[in-house]
């Protein structure tokens, strides 16, 4: 290859044109009950009957419980065979918006798993837990550093209990105030639905903020409902919209001014990472999707991890256990180190595999390269979003500039030719893409949410510009050919009310089977 | 294009309202409401005997795409909730404005109503 004459900004040059699968729908795979034969099993899963021994007999299980009986070969194919039906990061481009499904270097993952920490007790004493211990302090302080919070706590088991911490850490400040009227929390309208749940968990009310045309909290309408009743306010910064909220100052002087705290939902870390810190913003307290920004495989339903920070009047109300540090070791801090704490969030201490990814991912990446993180993930969606729109495609925010996703709305589309977005999200996966996130944020119709992230190339990119403009030309032409779509996996498009009106997921074994 | 019948009163937030001749209101959400929302899988209705202020969230609406709150188009107590949704809330999608309607109200106020808009009015609102 000659390195020559690669001029330095290259004119934008259409990929090839892109292509649908078109090979058969590839078997589905039966259930591992249906493969197998009775008595039979795999050696490494045998049970070790040496152990149970002493069981007294009432306790004993008269009946086998009802487990695969499949030889090791049958299981290993089994499950190899699931595995090749996957559409995940590892094989697909997965630009789903507000979930940051970006690569995860292997290096976090061979790290957390070295045999100290994989074979480490959570109940070990400290003095057996020093490099562990080590470890998560430093992730405190490297996400003191990165957010600007006075505090972190790493227990939150995910998100959803890292919202549930924080707002829980902001009733908890107003009470011990005996500041007791503070009942209300304000969430715009463009919020996660996580955050209207999580404060009504708490007993608060929610009350909704409205925004604007461009995408920004309404100023004049939040001034209005803040009161002696505000706990405090729900931000995502830059908001589910995919834009960067430009009044955050003035909000946060507002709600501050009206004796309510700011918390920040974490969701959108990823395009701000190293830039702009949410502590400096004026919040009191966030979450961050550790799994998500700090890179551990997700999507399945976990495991996450959902770590706090706080500002410092939140600090004696952290969720424990934290670790301290004294001058020659490592600790757990506890009720009798933090007596206002709001408490365990779970038995131990969160998820430690999450945390030493996360730890081992942000000392991979350093301080400078936390920093480009941020800027390659909205370069690329800022790159994506002017391709898009060059291409016709129509912008819901159409004068902002993307931060690390931003959304299309098919509104038009689906007047013109009944295109909708589930129409998009399922002929894409024909041509080798996950979808976006569809029909989120709720405010605008038939919308794609798309986040490329920062481990993206430019190549995949444009492939992907591609793709969406053949299934708009197909849409033209074959509006019905769309409707079926998709064709080349395993199964079809699914009946997404009959599967929520009529949940049916048990397995019944067949009549006349052992089971 | 959706339908708006006339004879009913609507909200802004896509509750439409009929005065029965009792003087009560039966509500449900618009036509234009079910076909955004799309296919519903759940409906949440009112407890009965609940008192409402307008505009408040008191009915959840849930389709494959959202869930999504129905609020109080005017002030009362709710007499009668719509029980046949539980098992069939596709009745929304299929008939808004009959068998699809959502609670019954007793006003506190019957000139409430007045307050709201006419089809026209809501058509407009759509814009």
């Amino acid at each position: 290859m000659a390195h020559a004459a690669e001029p330095l900004n290259p004119p934008a040059v259409d990929a090839p044109r892109a292509q649908p699968m078109v090979s058969p729908l590839s078997p589905v795979e039966p259930l591992i009950f249906e493969i197998g034969r009775e008595g039979r099993s795999a050696v490494a899963q045998r049970p070790v009957s040496t152990v149970t021994v002493n069981l007294p007999d009432a306790l004993r299980r008269k009946v086998p419980p009802a487990l695969p009986q499949v030889s090791e070969l049958q299981a290993v194919r089994h499950y190899t065979r699931l595995s090749k039906l996957n559409f995940s990061i590892d094989t697909h481009f997965y630009p789903l918006g507000s979930c940051t499904m970006k690569y995860n270097p292997r290096a976090c993952n061979t790290l957390a798993m070295l045999p100290g920490f994989l074979g480490r007790h959570p109940l070990a004493p400290d003095a057996q837990s020093q490099g562990f211990l080590a470890c998560m302090y430093e992730l405190q302080e490297i996400l003191k550093d990165v957010t600007g919070m006075a505090g972190v706590s790493l227990t939150p088991m995910a998100g959803a209990q890292g919202e549930f911490a924080g707002v829980a850490m902001i009733r908890a400040y107003h009470r011990a105030r005996n500041d007791l009227a503070r009942t209300e929390i304000l969430v715009p309208d463009a919020a996660h639905g996580t955050n209207p749940a999580t404060a009504t968990m708490l007993g608060l009310t929610v009350r909704e903020i409205p925004t604007n045309a461009e995408g920004d909290v309404d100023l004049e309408r939040l001034a209005a409902v803040l009161g002696p009743q505000t706990a405090g306010i729900m931000l995502t910064n830059p908001s589910t919209l995919g834009v960067f909220e430009r009044s955050i100052a003035k909000i946060a002087k507002l709600v501050h001014d009206a004796g309510g705290l700011l918390y920040y939902d974490g969701a959108n870390l990823n395009a701000i990472l190293g830039e702009v810190r949410p502590g400096d913003m004026g919040f009191d307290v966030i979450h961050m999707n550790l799994h998500k920004t700090f890179s551990t495989p997700h999507g399945g339903g976990g495991p996450g991890a959902g770590a706090v920070g706080v500002s410092e009047r939140l600090l004696p109300f952290m969720p424990i256990p934290l670790v301290g540090k004294t001058t020659e070791s490592y600790r757990w801090l506890g009720e009798q180190d933090l007596p206002q704490t709001i408490g365990r969030l779970s038995a131990f201490m969160g998820n430690a595999g999450v945390l030493l990814r996360a730890y081992v991912y942000a000392r991979l990446l350093g301080r400078e390269g936390m920093q480009r993180v941020a800027e390659f993930a909205t370069l690329n969606a800022n790159y994506l979003q002017a391709r898009l729109r060059e291409r016709g495609f129509d912008l819901a925010f159409p004068t902002r500039r993307a931060t690390h996703e931003f959304i299309v709305t098919l509104k038009r589309d689906k007047q013109q030719y009944e295109l909708t977005a589930t129409d998009i999200a399922k002929r894409l996966l024909d041509y080798g893409y996950h979808a976006p996130t569809v029909y989120f944020p709720l405010l605008v119709p038939e919308c794609l949410l798309i986040e490329p992230t920062e481990t993206e190339d430019k190549e995949t990119l444009d492939a992907f510009v591609e793709a969406l403009c053949a299934i708009r030309d197909e849409a033209k032409t074959d509006i019905a050919k769309l409707k079926g779509a998709p064709y080349s996996m395993p199964v079809r498009r699914l009946d997404d009310v009959r599967a929520a009106r009529q949940l049916d997921i048990r397995y019944v074994a067949p009549a006349g089977s052992a089971r | 294009m959706s339908n708006t019948p006339a004879d009913l009163k609507y909200a802004k937030s896509h509750e439409w309202v009929k005065t029965l001749p009792d003087g009560t209101l039966l509500i449900g959400i618009t036509d234009h409401a079910q076909a955004a929302l799309g296919d519903l899988v759940f409906v949440e209705t009112p407890k009965v005997g609940r008192v409402l202020a307008a505009g408040e969230a008191c009915c959840v609406v849930e389709s494959v795409k959202a869930a999504s709150d129905v609020y109080a188009p005017v002030a009362g107590t709710v007499i009668e909730a719509n029980t046949r949704l539980g098992e069939n809330p596709e009745l929304v999608n299929d008939a808004p404005y009959e068998a699809g309607w959502l609670w019954k109200l007793q006003p506190a106020n019957p000139a409430d109503v007045d307050g709201l808009l006419d089809a026209a009015g809501y058509v407009a609102s759509l814009a």
